[in-house]
C-alpha cells in the first residue's frame, strides 16, 4: 500500500522532500553548498539562474514548491535580482507548507548565509517530518513519461513497454502525462484521431505545427548526433518511436507547464512555448522536460533510453528503462528496468509493461530508484514564455472526488 | 554464418519498406529479405535500419507502417538505409560538426 504524505491542499505525496532554492545564479553557490554540508538524500537543491523577470520561471518555481513531494522550503536570494521571492514565500506558506527566506546582501554574505541556511534546513526538516501520512491510490498518482538518448532500439521495446504500462495506469485511473511535441513531429494525424473531442484534436495538430516552426527557426530539431548514431536518420522516425510512450488510451486534453490535469486520463504537455521564438532552445536538455513534468504534479517519471542517459532529478523519482540490450550491458548499474530483454526474447512487451507498472507502485511506496541511490538531482529552469490553453484543450473537466 | 537463438532483423508493420536490425549484423551475414536471402555489405549495428525491397531516390520511407523520410539514393534489398541515402521530409538532422547559431 501507498502511504502518502498529506498536503494542505489534498494532493499526496510520495517522498517529502525540503528544497532549497536559490533565486538567481548570483545565489547559487551558497544554496548549493547548504545542500551537500546537509548531505541528506532528501534534501534537493532547485533554483532558477536568471536576473530578469519571466512569469514562466515564476509559475514554475511555485509549481515545485508546493509540489505534493515537497515538504518544505529554504529560499535563497542574493538580494538585488528580479525574482519575487516574497510572493513565492507567501505561496509555499498557504500552500501550509513551513518556508524560511534567506538574503545573502542581508545576512552577511557567503559563509554567514551558508551557517543560517543549514540551521534553517534543520528546523524545515524537523516541521516537514510531521506531515501526516495518508493511505494514497493509484488513481491519485501523476506518472510522466520522457524519452532521452533515444536510438533505434527505443521504439520498438522501451517506449512500447511504457505505452502498456500508461495504459494500465490510465485503466486504473491514474493520470499519466507524455509531452515534448517537437519529438511528436509527424505523428500529428494519428494523435489527433485519438482525442476525446474533435476540438481537441484540432489543438494537437496545432501544437505540433507550433513546434515545428519553432524548431525550424531554431535551426535544429530535437535530434541529437547520437540518435543518428544509434540508428534513427530522421526527426520524423524518432518521433514515430517517441510518440508509442503514449501508449493506447484516449487523449484527454492538453496542458502547458506548471498546469496539473484536471482530471484522470492519459495528457500531452505541450513544451513549446508560444509566439515568436524568443529564449531559444524550447528544452535545451532532457532535464528541462522533467522539471516541467513535475510542475505539471507528476509524482514519479519514467525514463526511456537506448544510448544511455545516467540523469535523475530533484524533487520527484525518476526510474529508468533501458531500451537497448547492449547498453543495459554497458550501463546495466544505472537502469531500473532492462527492455533490451524484448529483443533477446526473454521478456514480451506485456510483460515489461506490468514490471513497469509493479515499479511505479514500489516506488511510490517508497522503495529508491536507481538515479536517487547514485544522488542524480538534475534540475534545470530557463527563460519561457506561455500564453494560457485554451478551453478547447481541456474537454474534461473537474477532478474525481478522493 | 553461426545461428543465432534471436532474428538478427524485425519487421515492425507489415507495410513497412525497411528491417530494423535488432542483433549486430557482421559484412556477409546472410539477411532474410525478400523471400530469399541476401548476405550484408558491411557491419550494422543494433537499432539501424535495411532496405526490405528495392528503393529509389523520391521513395518514401516506410517504418512502423508511417513515412518517415524520403530516400536521396536508391539502395538495394538489404543495404543499410541511414543518412547517406535518405533524408526527413521536416526538419534536417544534425551531426556534432553543425555550427549551432550564427558565430
Amino acid at each position: 500500500m501507498i502511504e502518502g504524505y498529506l498536503r494542505g491542499d489534498g494532493r499526496k505525496g510520495i517522498r517529502n522532500v525540503v528544497a532549497v532554492a536559490y533565486l538567481v545564479e548570483c545565489a547559487h553557490h551558497v544554496a548549493r553548498r547548504i545542500v551537500d554540508r546537509v548531505d541528506d538524500p532528501d534534501v534537493h537543491l532547485i533554483g532558477f539562474p536568471g536576473c530578469y523577470p519571466n512569469t514562466y520561471a515564476g509559475r514554475i518555481m511555485e509549481a515545485i514548491a508546493t509540489h505534493p513531494n515537497v515538504g518544505g522550503v529554504v529560499l535563497v536570494s542574493l538580494g538585488c535580482e528580479s525574482f519575487d521571492r516574497e510572493r513565492l514565500a507567501a505561496a509555499v506558506r498557504a500552500s501550509g507548507r513551513p518556508v524560511e527566506l534567506l538574503v545573502i546582501q542581508q545576512a552577511g554574505g557567503t559563509a554567514a548565509t551558508i551557517a543560517a541556511g543549514i540551521a534553517a534546513v534543520g528546523r524545515i526538516r524537523d516541521q516537514a517530518a510531521e506531515a501526516p501520512r495518508a493511505p494514497m491510490r493509484l488513481d491519485e498518482l501523476v506518472v510522466a513519461t520522457i524519452c532521452g538518448g533515444s536510438d533505434g532500439t527505443s521504439g520498438i521495446t522501451a517506449n512500447p513497454a511504457v505505452g502498456r504500462a500508461f495504459d494500465r495506469l490510465v485503466e486504473a485511473g491514474a493520470t499519466c502525462i507524455f509531452e515534448e511535441t517537437g519529438e511528436l513531429v509527424g505523428c500529428e494525424r494519428i494523435m489527433a484521431d485519438r482525442a476525446v473531442t474533435p476540438e481537441l484534436g484540432r489543438e494537437i495538430e496545432r501544437c505540433v505545427a507550433k513546434a515545428e516552426h519553432y524548431y525550424t527557426v531554431m535551426g535544429f530539431g530535437s535530434f541529437a548526433p547520437g540518435n543518428a548514431e544509434g540508428g534513427l536518420t530522421t526527426q520524423e522516425e524518432k518521433s514515430m518511436g517517441a510518440y508509442s510512450k503514449s501508449g493506447s488510451s484516449p487523449i484527454s486534453g492538453i496542458v502547458k507547464p506548471g498546469d496539473v490535469p484536471p482530471s484522470a486520463g492519459l495528457y500531452l504537455l505541450d513544451v513549446v512555448p508560444d509566439g515568436e521564438p524568443r529564449f531559444g532552445f524550447p528544452n535545451i536538455s532532457d532535464n528541462a522536460e522533467i522539471v516541467e513534468l513535475i510542475a505539471c504534479g507528476a509524482h514519479l517519471t519514467l525514463f526511456t533510453t537506448g544510448r544511455g542517459s545516467v540523469v535523475g532529478s530533484a524533487i520527484s523519482p525518476v526510474i529508468k528503462i533501458c531500451a537497448n540490450p547492449e547498453t543495459a550491458r554497458r550501463l546495466g548499474p544505472d537502469m531500473d528496468i532492462n527492455a533490451g530483454r524484448i529483443l533477446e526474447g526473454t521478456a514480451s512487451l506485456d510483460e515489461l509493461g506490468e514490471e513497469i507498472v509493479a515499479r511505479v507502485v514500489a516506488v511510490a511506496e517508497g522503495a529508491r530508484t536507481v538515479s536517487e541511490e547514485l544522488g542524480h538531482r538534475e534540475f534545470i529552469l530557463t527563460y519561457k514564455a506561455f500564453e494560457p490553453v485554451g478551453p478547447a484543450c481541456l474537454p474534461v473537466s473537474g477532478r474525481r472526488a478522493a | 554464418m553461426t545461428a543465432t537463438p534471436v532474428p538478427q532483423i524485425l519487421l515492425l508493420h507489415p507495410d513497412d519498406n525497411v528491417l530494423v536490425v535488432v542483433a549486430a549484423v557482421e559484412a556477409g551475414d546472410l539477411l532474410p529479405v525478400g523471400g530469399g536471402t541476401v548476405p550484408a555489405r558491411e557491419g550494422i549495428t543494433v537499432g539501424h535500419k535495411v532496405a526490405r525491397v528495392a528503393l529509389r531516390p523520391g521513395d518514401k520511407v516506410i517504418k512502423y507502417g508511417a513515412p518517415i523520410g524520403s530516400m536521396t539514393a536508391a539502395a538495394a534489398p538489404a543495404e543499410w538505409i541511414h543518412m547517406h541515402n535518405m533524408k526527413s521530409d521536416y526538419i534536417a538532422a544534425h551531426d556534432r560538426t553543425a555550427a549551432g547559431g550564427p558565430a
